[in-house]
């Protein structure tokens, strides 16, 4: 996957809590068997009326947010379905960021093997966030080597990530072939293991 | 004697391979289970990499997601048919065991792994799919992965993990009449929210858990992920024991005898210490309905539509307007006297044997209210057939129910089971997400008696004066 050192975009607001995957990416789109072209069908009951037009009423339509990449939402951000394509829409959109105050389990796993950067920030923060980019054109950077997420007019958080996966993020690893490293012990373990 | 500790300790410590302090550990899986959605990408990646499966036998696959539950020789969606030619092709392909369309084993994966005695005390068990939890009600540790992690898992049989914390769940008490399982994880959730579990594996213990039939215990392990716990799980005991043994895939003779003393063994010792605690009493829980567009939006059947005005904050204020509109409801109407179009009896929540019974049970000769469509979708082959024996399709039928063949179903619409706009529906299964059964479907959970119940008069209706 790509490796995510520093990144700077423009942040994209969902005010909303309990944002689940159905919602990111809805079932009917499910049914393909590749991992591209996602990003069309991102928040689609949001975004489109039963007649498939855009609604004018869901921000994200708006042309400034097709060049987005920061996301910010609200608590328990991801709850529900694993679906692996919830990351993959995101992603294929344009979102290489998500910020909220806390994130469902799978959720943020899942990012985390595909390069998306989830960050948690106290509500506190994620509010300024949301507020400052619903009044205008608002760009943040994100630095994954010191995890500190600022702006440029002086607003700075830092944020928490365990090394594992904030080492897969900055090396972009395959954890597979990290995993294939210890194949042996996986067979010693296996000679010893019982399974009825 | 070394200090007391819960399953889950026990099952962690047997299952890991590799620990280094500091990181997650590499946990062994003793089960992975497969379906057609979200595997595809994973075998994808195992061939381009030209990587094996490793244990194709700890592998199982089933379909279910996609599959149509009428009509289930010609399959007219083509996407549908791809995804599960493709499962088909794959599973072949690395040697993996699958029940198919028209096979007697096919059904909803965490309906059929119980059933086949593949699900046992002890084992770790992931498949891409967030309710794997329910095999927890087994004592097994059970959870949902992305696909990332399926193709991980395949490639390697582990998986790298945290260890979990450990939240104790205690639910004493006993279970009235009309009240079911469902009613306990609906309230227990509507209690302490939709995220109080993230982070932890629960252990669900208490009085009122020790005297439910494994059915009940996969109904409430299936709702763990609804409080935001990945995995939630029972101690086996004697009901683990009598469900698993003669089953296809459980040891047999002498090998059962050994497998039944280690699995009673794995049981929380007496005094473990959990991270966290919550308590819930049994005796309280009235029969319940979902009224919002997530669980814990969910009341009492006796109660009222909530008022936004008495949110206890703006956000939650937020939450209640915002679902009050999807719903199409207003605050303060009595939850009784709210009328539904559809029911749907089915899911990995409720669609086994012992649900449809139950449901059958409210029929005694009536018939589905007019203005109802209602479909019983049994969770598995099996499921089906046994309760085909028992008369029961017949009984369903005569009252105006549809018989359907296994599958997901109605729980998520991806096949043509599907609830039109602005429609409402009780629903027996574990998600009342917008859009969940169909885009602006209205989905309110309930148990298979209530939603039997609503089925007949046209409205929720209380199961326990529904003479
Ligand atoms: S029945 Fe519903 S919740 Fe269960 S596995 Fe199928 S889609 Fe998922």
């Amino acid at each position: 996957m790509e490796p995510i050192k520093q990144h700077s975009g423009l942040v994209y607001p969902l005010n909303r809590a309990n944002v689940d995957t159905d919602q990111i990416i809805p079932k009917q789109f499910l049914k393909r068997i590749s991992r591209q072209g996602f990003g069309q069908f991102l928040f689609y009951n949001w975004r489109f009326d039963e007649k498939d037009q855009p609604r004018k009423d869901f921000s994200l339509n708006s042309p400034k947010y097709s060049h987005a990449s920061i996301l910010v939402g609200g608590e328990n951000f991801g709850c529900g379905s694993s679906r692996e394509h919830a990351p993959w829409a995101l992603q294929d959109f344009g979102f290489r960021v998500i910020i909220a105050p806390s994130f469902a389990d799978i959720f943020f796993n899942n990012c985390t093997k595909n390069g998306i950067l989830p960050i948690v920030l106290k509500e506190t923060e994620t509010q300024q966030l949301i507020k400052n980019a619903e009044a205008t054109d608002y760009q943040l950077t994100v630095d994954l080597t010191t995890n500190k997420v600022y702006d440029q007019n002086g607003f700075e958080a830092s944020f928490d990530l365990a090394e594992y996966p904030r080492q897969m993020l900055l090396n972009g690893w395959d954890e597979i072939s990290v995993t294939l490293t210890h194949a042996d012990k996986i067979t010693e373990f296996e000679k010893s293991h019982i399974v009825y | 004697m070394s200090s007391p500790k819960t399953i889950i300790e026990k099952i962690w410590e047997k299952n890991v391979v590799y620990e280094e302090s500091g990181k997650p550990a590499l946990l062994y899986i003793d089960l992975h289970l497969v379906h057609e959605v979200t595997s595809p990408q994973a075998f994808e990646g195992l061939r381009l990499k030209g990587r094996k499966v490793r244990q194709p036998k700890r592998t199982f696959a089933t379909m279910d997601h996609n599959v149509p539950t009428i009509h289930t020789n010609v399959i007219k969606d083509e996407v549908s048919k791809l995804q599960m030619d493709t499962l088909k092709k794959n599973c072949q392909e690395f040697g993996i065991p699958i029940a198919a369309m028209g096979h007697k084993h096919q059904g909803i994966v965490h309906v059929i792994g119980p059933e086949l005695g593949l699900t046992q005390p002890g084992k770790t068990i992931v498949c891409g799919d967030s309710h794997t939890s329910t095999h927890g009600a087994f004592g097994a540790l059970a959870f949902g992965i992305g696909t990332s992690e399926v193709e991980h898992v395949l490639a390697t049989q582990t998986i790298w993990q945290a260890k979990p914390k450990t939240l104790n769940v205690k639910i004493d008490g006993q279970l009235g009449t009309g009240v079911t399982a469902k009613d306990l994880i609906l309230a227990l959730i509507a209690k302490y929210g939709v995220n109080f579990g993230t982070g932890y594996v629960i252990e669900y213990t208490g009085e009122a858990i020790r005297t439910l039939s494994m059915e009940g215990r996969m109904t409430i392990c299936n709702m763990s992920i609804e409080a935001g716990a990945r995995a939630g799980l029972v101690s086996p005991d004697q009901t683990t024991v009598n469900y698993l043994e003669g089953r296809e895939y459980a040891p047999k003779g002498t090998e059962f005898e050994q497998a039944k003393a280690e699995w009673l063994s794995l049981a929380t010792d007496p005094g473990a210490r959990y991270d966290h605690t919550v308590t819930l009493n049994a005796d309280e829980v009235e029969p319940q309905v979902t009224w919002g567009t997530n669980p814990s939006q969910c009341i009492p059947i006796s109660g009222q539509i909530p008022n936004p005005d008495q949110a206890k904050n703006p956000n939650e204020q937020n939450e209640i307007k915002h679902a009050l509109t999807y719903m199409g409801l207003e605050a303060g109407v009595p939850i009784n006297s709210v009328p539904i179009e559809h029911v749907f009896i089915g899911s990995c929540t409720n669609s086994r044997l012992k649900d449809l019974e139950q449901a059958a049970s409210i029929i005694k000769g009536r018939k589905v209210n007019p203005n109802v469509r209602a479909i019983v979708v049994p969770g598995s082959q099996s499921v089906k057939q046994q309760a085909e024996q028992k008369g029961l399709d017949q009984l369903f039928k005569q009252a105006g129910f549809e018989w359907r063949e296994p599958g997901c179903s109605m729980c998520l619409a991806m096949n043509s089971d599907v609830v039109p706009p602005g429609e409402r529906c009780a629903s027996t299964s574990n998600r009342n997400f917008e859009g969940r059964q169909g885009t602006d479907a209205r989905t309110h959970l309930v148990s298979p008696e209530m939603a039997a119940a609503a089925a007949i008069a046209g409205h929720f209706v209380d199961v326990r004066t529904f003479a």
